[in-house]
């Protein structure tokens, strides 16, 4: 039992180091369409992690079924939001960043 | 066991203030809205780590299953609600 609560802590550990690395590029990267790789895949990863780490506390009950179940449904619908966003502000022609552009992105 | 989920839930409250310096201060509508999706899904670790804390996690899981569901069908909707301005405006 102590090992599990052990490995749990391991796992929650891991899925909050990435929730802090989605974070920080949500902050640094330059443009709107790379900010969406930040919290579309760091930030799925870090909330995966930490859910499954808290399934291992909860051991074999209903609880842990419901989390797994939280886990698919933020699997699925995490990226399909970002998706969604990025395609309208594709569609609504926002200028991408490119690597020898100084200027900032702005809405044409 | 709960000193180290209380000290993470306090961890994950200073993460939660980074995207929101996206929101307040985005160049584009579509920063903003992509700062307040990455805000509810660190919320939703938050409640889940809390509910742990307070040993009630039967009752804060299913806040948090309904929670997700809001932020994906808000984030949906004003997504396709501005593709559609797009293609009027072009």
């Amino acid at each position: 039992m102590e090992f599990l609560h052990l490995l749990a802590g391991i796992f929650v550990s891991f899925g909050a180091f990435f929730l802090l690395i989605g974070s920080i590029g949500l902050i640094r990267l330059p443009d709107f369409f790379s900010r969406t790789h930040a919290t579309g895949k760091a930030d799925t990863l870090g909330v995966m992690l930490v859910i499954f780490g808290l399934v291992l506390t909860q051991g074999f009950s209903l609880n842990s079924v419901k989390l797994l179940i939280i886990i698919v449904f933020v699997f699925l619908t995490n990226p399909t939001a970002t998706n969604a966003l990025a395609r309208a502000a594709y569609r609504f022609r926002l200028t991408p960043w490119f690597k020898n552009d100084k200027s900032k992105n702005k809405e044409k | 066991m709960t000193q180290y989920f209380i000290a993470l839930s306090v961890v994950l409250t200073v993460i939660i203030f980074i995207p929101l310096y996206r929101v307040l201060t985005g160049p584009t509508l579509y920063d903003r809205l992509l700062g307040t999706g990455a805000v509810a899904t660190k919320t939703m670790v938050l409640i889940l780590i809390i509910g742990l804390v307070f040993n009630r996690l039967d009752m804060f899981i299913d806040i948090t299953l309904a929670y997700a569901i809001l932020n994906f069908i808000g984030t949906i909707a004003i997504a396709k609600y501005l593709e559609t301005r797009g293609y009027k405006k072009k």
